[in-house]
């Protein structure tokens, strides 16, 4: 179970990359955050957003239009 | 022990932080849709963790202005089609030149990006300001068009060519749009 949950369903880019940044910052370090996105377009995104800020995205799935993402913040 | 001795050293400036990457942006357009690759990418490279500077010059300054109303135009933008009943649809120049065409795109548009889950404009611009972007206000476009510093938001510093130049000198990234 992540520390924090971000429902971010219906949001289009950058929406969800700067709402999950915010959430972040309410993270202990080492906790974890989930994120729930539609957009397509957040499977690269998150990506690209935990390696360039070197937090871990531990796990991204995607079920019925509805994508996840987990992050533990590490940075 | 002397004054001086017991001063703390001053924490480095952002930009003086290892590893800290950055970036710059000259913002020359002020229609509602030229208003969003700018702000879109300043915010995210922000959320990121880049120190990000913002030049607002020419029509790109409109965007500073405390009250927003931003629109579009289809003439002359053939790439612009937009989605219509299944289909996208182009505005011939010759209806784009007649009046309230170009109010009507502008509401088309508003209730496609609140649809579709886009932010506004003011949204991105506040999440900007709240995430540390500087903005640089252009002094030469404030003359040009007679804007008044109070028209705009409060944040920006007013500058110019050279300002920009210095934050683009020490910057990774520099974009024109």
């Amino acid at each position: 179970m992540a520390d924090q949950v971000l429902d971010a369903k219906g949001l289009n880019c950058p929406l969800p990359i700067l709402r999950a940044k915010k959430a972040l910052n309410s993270v202990p370090t080492g906790g974890t955050l989930e994120v729930l996105a539609t957009d397509p377009g957040a499977v690269q995104d998150f990506e690209a957003f935990c390696r360039t800020t070197g937090n871990e995205l531990v796990e991204s799935k995607s079920a019925g239009g509805v994508y996840t993402f987990l992050i533990r913040r590490t940075a | 022990m002397s004054e001086t001795a017991t001063m703390t050293t001053p924490a480095a400036a952002p930009a003086e932080r290892a590893n800290v990457k950055s970036m710059s942006l000259i913002v020359t357009k002020g229609t509602l849709d030229w208003a969003y690759p700018p702000f879109i990418l300043a915010t995210t490279a922000a959320a990121m963790g880049l120190e990000v500077t913002m030049f607002f010059t020419f029509y790109g300054l409109t965007l500073l202005k405390k009250k927003l109303d931003l629109g579009i135009s289809t003439l002359g933008n053939p790439a612009m089609k937009m989605p219509l009943a299944g289909m996208h649809v182009a505005m011939p120049n010759l209806l784009s030149a007649l009046p309230g065409v170009g109010g009507l795109a502008t509401v088309m548009m508003k209730n496609l990006i609140k649809r579709k889950g886009v932010a506004s404009i003011e949204e991105l611009r506040a999440l900007a300001i709240e995430a540390e972007v500087k903005m640089i206000a252009c002094q030469m476009t404030m003359d040009l068009f007679e804007y008044r510093l109070e028209d705009l938001i409060e944040g920006p510093v007013l500058g110019g060519a050279a300002t920009y130049i210095e934050a683009a000198t020490r910057s990774d990234i520099n974009l024109y749009i």
